[in-house]
């Protein structure tokens, strides 16, 4: 049949595994150039480009705990970040998007639309992709440190229709001991702007602290570091 | 019983990748049933961190995508590749290699993830030491797998072996990118992105292990073990040439619709969006091609369990690659991301295409490589049926637990306030999170009828000698 005739080009690569390989190595690259390395090199990618209020600028001698919310995006505290671990650990991703879209029904829900710029220092980003239960771009200050303790140890008792697992195990094991100044370090090194003082203190801040402690001070961070404004237009 | 062919090829190294699939495939989808109940009934996480959803989760899509899908995809490609080459495997050393340090790769994954020890992000929890293990082995089984096909016999490459390498290529760039970390100790690690672009680079990663790993790999197995399977040649060549390269090139730009209407720039996500309802063409090009090999001879299916399952799996490769790029429109997509949907849409192709075409060729291998019947032939319909029934029963307790989500979601009252909680949503899915837990049970009923079938028969080949025979008898070519 004349259908099973290959002809020129494609015959040859049929023939030569080795061109067969390169052209196949340099069609798949395309797609993932176009549409990666723009995000790197386009300034409007990131809203603080053109709203800088979005980051906050650290003066010299500030530490992570001079910060006020709304100042504007800052590097996770020792604390913060020991919990943030602690959410990958147990697979919150799994459950929990962080990243609300501009939907009216999300913005009375959850709030204002996340920005690029609120993930900035987050490696890796934890955007999540399904909500078993509720988006936690928002979370922070909505309910209590004593809710959230109450719901950590047994979500049904404070949420009945919730099945989410327990996590009674928090409260009982201690973040102290782990060694926060080597993951700031690492975390500079990916370009997170710690200080020598924050990868000093680091350590220290969590003497005494449980793991129930950490995640606590993490969910009440989300959403609340850069102040947006209603009425201004971040994205196109 | 094909004395000549055992003594030739190298089908060892395929009798253990294949056996080990149906292995992985019961646990991968154990595991599975048992987080889908958790979400109905959560009291089954007995306040246990290492059986919680959130750390079993992960656990399950390696398990049934990298241990089930990796082993099924090295058995047959190892097979395939020297079928259509008329050479023996490159290299013995190597292709053993492949088997000894995936396996070890899988049972790392079961050690760690239960430990929590991930690096979050999906598809690609394992941490950095196994992630290099992991590229290592991959090359090597790539490598052999070229070589083998630069020593071929035969003067063109057979189209199976176009969508391996495709494959192969693919996934070396993805996991190589994707897994680029700073370690702070040896089980843990950061992403060496964040953010925006941390997002973009594992969806670019996550859909292709989709695109590359899950499919063309598995049209790989197709292209190879329909045509045998039915004893018909591929229905049109030049139909695979063209949705092989409009395949190769499009499904690349995929990932970003996985992000639509997230921070990441509108042009991103309207590209892959775009691209994706075009894949529609490629993607059905495929599936007619497999489907249509069997014109001519569709009696077949009434008598040939086997190929039953196979012709089934082109007909859920049809819906979902059509069900995809629908949910990538946007007015869809506002529905359906976050929600069950998409859960199911990820079962429909998983279950439907890459669990069933995969299962067809294995118990297609199981004979040829054993060189007997399987042990029952009535139990591979039994199992036919309970695959198919289960996976319906999944996909449309999904879909309709996602699209009620979605609507909740967005629901207003008469005073144009939201109308329902949250809460409120969760508790609505319940009747499907039973029902989802009921089809994934009958799917699991279903492969421990093949694990059952896989073991009998080896035991059986053993009984009878006929492996013996196929290595001793003096081959007759």
């Amino acid at each position: 049949m004349a259908d099973n005739q290959s002809t020129g080009f494609q015959e040859k690569m049929e023939k030569n595994v080795w061109l067969l390989l390169l052209i196949l190595a340099l069609a798949l690259t395309v797609g993932g150039i176009v549409e990666i390395v723009p995000l790197f090199t386009m300034k409007s990618t990131m809203e603080h480009n053109a709203a800088p209020e979005l980051v906050w600028q650290r003066q010299p001698g500030q530490t992570l705990h001079d910060h006020k919310p709304g100042d504007g995006v800052r590097p996770y505290t020792a604390l913060e970040l020991a919990g943030r671990d602690i959410y990958q650990r147990e697979g919150c991703y799994t459950c929990h998007s962080q990243m609300v879209r501009p939907f009216r029904d999300e913005k009375e829900r959850y709030g204002h639309y996340s920005l690029a710029s609120e993930s900035m220092y987050d490696h890796p980003f934890q955007w999540g992709s399904k909500r078993t239960g509720p988006d936690f771009a928002r979370l922070g200050g909505k309910y209590s440190d004593d809710w959230q303790r109450k719901h950590l140890r047994a979500p049904r008792s404070v949420v009945p229709e919730s099945v989410m697992p327990n996590y009674p195990w928090l409260k009982d094991s201690l973040v102290e001991g782990k060694d926060m100044a080597a993951r700031f370090k690492v975390m500079r090194l990916l370009g997170v702007p710690y200080t020598d003082e924050d990868i000093a203190s680091a350590n220290e801040e969590l003497a005494g602290k449980t793991e129930e402690d950490a995640m606590v001070a993490y969910l009440q961070v989300l959403g609340t570091m850069a102040k947006l404004d209603e009425n201004k237009v971040y994205r196109e | 019983m094909d004395a000549a062919a055992e003594q030739k090829y190298n089908f060892a190294v395929v009798r253990w990748f294949t056996v080990m699939a149906v292995v992985y495939l019961v646990v991968g989808a154990l595991v599975g049933v048992y987080i889908a109940a958790e979400l109905a009934w959560p009291f089954l996480n007995f306040d246990l961190p290492y059986i919680t959803f959130g750390r079993l989760r992960p656990l399950h899509t390696n398990a049934v995508i990298f241990a089930f899908g990796g082993c099924a995809l090295m058995a047959t490609s190892f097979y395939s590749v020297q079928r259509t080459c008329g050479v023996r495997l490159w290299s013995d050393k190597l292709a053993w290699f492949a088997f000894w340090g995936w396996n070890l790769i899988i049972v790392s994954a079961v050690i760690t993830l239960p430990l929590g020890i991930t690096t979050a992000k999906e598809y690609a929890e394992l941490e950095w030491p196994i992630d290099l293990a992991i590229a290592v082995v991959w090359l090597v089984y790539s490598f052999n797998f070229i070589m083998t096909l630069a020593t071929r016999k035969t003067s063109h490459i057979y189209v199976s072996n176009w969508f391996f390498l495709g494959m192969m290529v693919m996934i070396t760039y993805l996991h190589v990118v994707n897994s680029l970390a700073v370690p702070v100790d040896l089980f843990k690690s950061y992403s060496a992105f964040s953010g925006v672009q941390d997002a973009m680079i594992q969806w670019w990663y996550g859909h292709n292990a989709v695109g590359f790993y899950l499919t063309a790999g598995f049209l790989g197995i197709m292209y190879y073990f329909v045509p045998k399977q039915a004893g018909r040649p591929v229905y049109s060549y030049r139909l695979s040439v063209v949705h092989f390269w409009a395949l190769m090139f499009g499904y690349v730009w995929l990932g970003s619709h996985h992000l639509q209407y997230t921070a990441l720039p509108d042009w991103a996500g309207s590209l892959g969006a775009a691209v994706s309802l075009a894949m529609i063409i490629p993607s059905w090009g495929g599936a007619v091609n497999g489907m249509m090999t069997l014109s001519g001879a569709w009696d077949k299916l009434r008598t040939d369990y086997i190929l039953r399952f196979m012709i089934m799996s082109l007909a859920f490769y049809a819906m979902s690659t059509f069900e995809g790029p629908v949910m990538s429109l946007k007015t869809v997509n506002a529905l359906s991301h976050y929600t069950d949907w998409t859960v199911g849409h990820v079962h429909s192709g998983a279950l439907g295409w890459v669990a069933m075409v995969a299962i067809g060729a294995i118990y297609h291998l199981m004979m040829r490589t054993f060189h007997t019947e399987m042990w029952s032939m009535k139990l591979i319909n039994a199992h036919f049926w309970t695959a198919t029934i289960g996976a319906v029963i999944y996909i449309v307790a999904m879909w309709v637990s996602g699209i009620m989500q979605g609507l909740m979601w967005r629901a207003y009252d008469e005073y144009g306030t939201l109308a329902y909680t949250f809460a409120e949503s969760v508790e609505a899915m319940h009747p499907y999170y039973a029902m989802r837990t009921v089809g994934g049970a009958i799917f699991l009923l279903g492969a421990l009828m093949m694990l059952i079938n896989v073991l009998m028969t080896v035991a059986k080949a053993s009984s009878e000698g006929s492996l013996q025979q196929a290595r001793t008898a003096a081959a007759t070519a």
